[in-house]
């Protein structure tokens, strides 16, 4: 067997464990790549630090367990940048798994934020979280008249009226831009309806595999910002200065996509010299 | 460290290795993962749908007084005629009642945000162009943008046979369709490298502190 039928034939298997090594080796070894900040996330970057002490934007978690490790990187600093901003931040999770995750990461900016300031941020006074509800298109239409047609209560069961924070909050009037963070189609809807529908200014922080198909928003201004994946989310880690697991992990990504692009390579040779092989034969 | 803390960390740890099984080949652990991961989702959404939706708008509701939703409970009532061969046609009446409003609220909404709005985008890259402040950068970027939306649709208008000049451009359209879907397979690709590594973490660091 040619060296060429052998690249051809290679099992699959062989392909996982060198990208699982190459992981693992990179997890391990102490480096680091360069994070270069692209317009798109300086832009929400900028956006929210311009945003005055009181002031309120409204965070949307929309996504689930599965594509937690893109995405929860960009709600925990978003959140950070929020605290220290002093900005009040409106939470929904419009995902009917996200709840809990959205509230235990709450938990965790909450925590880490008193750790590093001393400062503890309550809810009611600082962040509210509203939880979830069916049918996001019909959601962010009613919280688009008010928040408390689709949400009488928080996630807590608590009446918004009885929170401190919402008393000068009715609708999308009252906070400065949506930020969305999303898996899930659930972007598309605060496109349409949030944007579309209120004209409130948006940006979003989606998966890798969403990121391109909403660019043509952020080319006709539709929205404000993108993050796309773990790498936008190791832009907006670098931006307010904390990096974590998504800088951590684009030195993974370089390795891994190295491999990737060995093994395409060795893919393509093998598959031309292969028909250049045939081509002769026939002749 | 917990416990508590301890336990379910191992637990996600095992079921982690379980779906990570399947990359050798299918097996019973995977199995075993796969439906418990179903089935948990399932259970927990039915859990938050009953909280969040029929206690505080049906029961708190009714509890309350307004008794204007009962009709909404009843039309969500009717959907459940469709177990039955006798009485599923009774379930088209709060289906037409529900397309009715989910047509209605979105086709306007629709239209504007993803076709006036793009075709709005659109133009203004040739205004843009013309702009006093419009530098080199941003005309060279918006022709090939104009290039890359004209091209990309004349590969997808069949009313003229593609040869030609018709064919020349459409040509360039599967050209530019392709590096698009470059640059989503790019993406893609590491959006599951990103899976892989959150795992990875996971179990050297939370669950072995192999640090």
């Amino acid at each position: 067997m040619a060296l060429w039928d052998k690249m051809f034939a290679i099992d699959r298997r062989w392909v996982y464990l060198a990208l699982g090594l190459s992981v693992l080796i990179s997890l391990k070894i102490p480096f680091s790549i360069p994070v270069p900040v692209s317009k798109e996330a300086r832009n929400i970057y900028n956006f929210v630090d311009t945003l005055k002490a009181g002031d309120a934007v409204h965070l949307a978690i929309d996504y689930d367990p599965s594509t937690l490790a893109e995405l929860h990187p960009m709600t925990l600093s978003i959140l950070k940048q929020c605290f220290e901003k002093k900005i009040k931040v409106v939470i929904t999770a419009l995902h009917q798994n996200g709840p809990g995750m959205a509230a235990e990461a709450i938990d965790t900016a909450v925590a880490r934020h008193l750790a590093r300031t001393g400062e503890k941020k309550i809810n009611g006074v600082d962040y509210v979280f509203l939880g979830y509800k069916p049918y996001p298109s019909l959601i962010i239409l009613g919280m688009g008249q008010n928040y408390r047609i689709p949400f009488p209560t928080d996630y807590y069961n608590v009446p918004l009226d009885s929170l401190p924070m919402m008393k000068k909050i009715q609708n999308y009037n009252n906070v400065k831009a949506i930020l969305n963070i999303s898996g899930t189609s659930a972007t598309d809807y605060w496109i349409t309806y949030g944007n579309g529908r209120y004209r409130v200014p948006l940006a979003i922080g989606v998966t890798g595999v969403m990121a391109t198909d909403y660019y043509p928003y952020w080319q006709t201004g539709q929205i404000f910002g993108i993050l796309g994946g773990l790498k936008g989310a190791a832009e907006y880690e670098t931006l307010v200065g904390t990096p974590g697991k998504a800088v951590d992990g684009m030195k993974v990504q370089m390795v891994a996509h190295l491999i990737i692009i060995v093994f395409i390579l060795v893919g393509n040779i093998g598959y031309f010299a292969e028909r250049k092989r045939r081509g002769q034969e026939t002749l | 460290m917990h416990w508590g803390t301890m336990i379910s960390t191992t637990v996600g740890a095992l079921l982690t290795l379980a779906v990570f099984s399947f990359l050798y080949k299918d097996n019973p652990f995977y199995k075993f993962a796969e439906h418990l991961m179903v089935g948990v989702s399932a259970g927990y959404w039915v859990v938050i749908l009953y909280y969040t939706v029929f206690v505080p708008n049906v029961v708190g509701k009714l509890q309350a007084g307004q008794w204007y939703y009962l009709i909404p409970a009843v039309l969500g009532l009717l959907m459940w005629a469709r177990l039955t061969r006798k009485w599923s046609w009774v379930s088209r009446y709060p289906l037409a009642f529900y397309l009715g409003i989910a047509t209605g609220v979105a086709i306007p909404l629709e239209m504007k945000a993803k076709i006036i709005e793009q075709l709005n985008g659109s133009v203004d890259l040739v205004t843009q162009m013309y702009s006093a402040q419009a530098g080199w950068a941003t005309v060279v970027n918006n022709i090939l943008i104009l290039i890359g939306v004209i091209s990309g649709l004349i590969y997808f208008f069949f009313s003229k046979a593609h040869t030609g000049a018709t064919g020349g451009v459409a040509k360039l359209g599967i050209g530019i369709l392709m590096i698009g879907f470059g640059a989503s397979f790019g993406f893609t690709v590491m959006a599951r490298v990103s899976l892989l590594i959150e795992r990875l973490q996971f179990l050297l660091f939370d669950w072995l502190h192999w640090y």
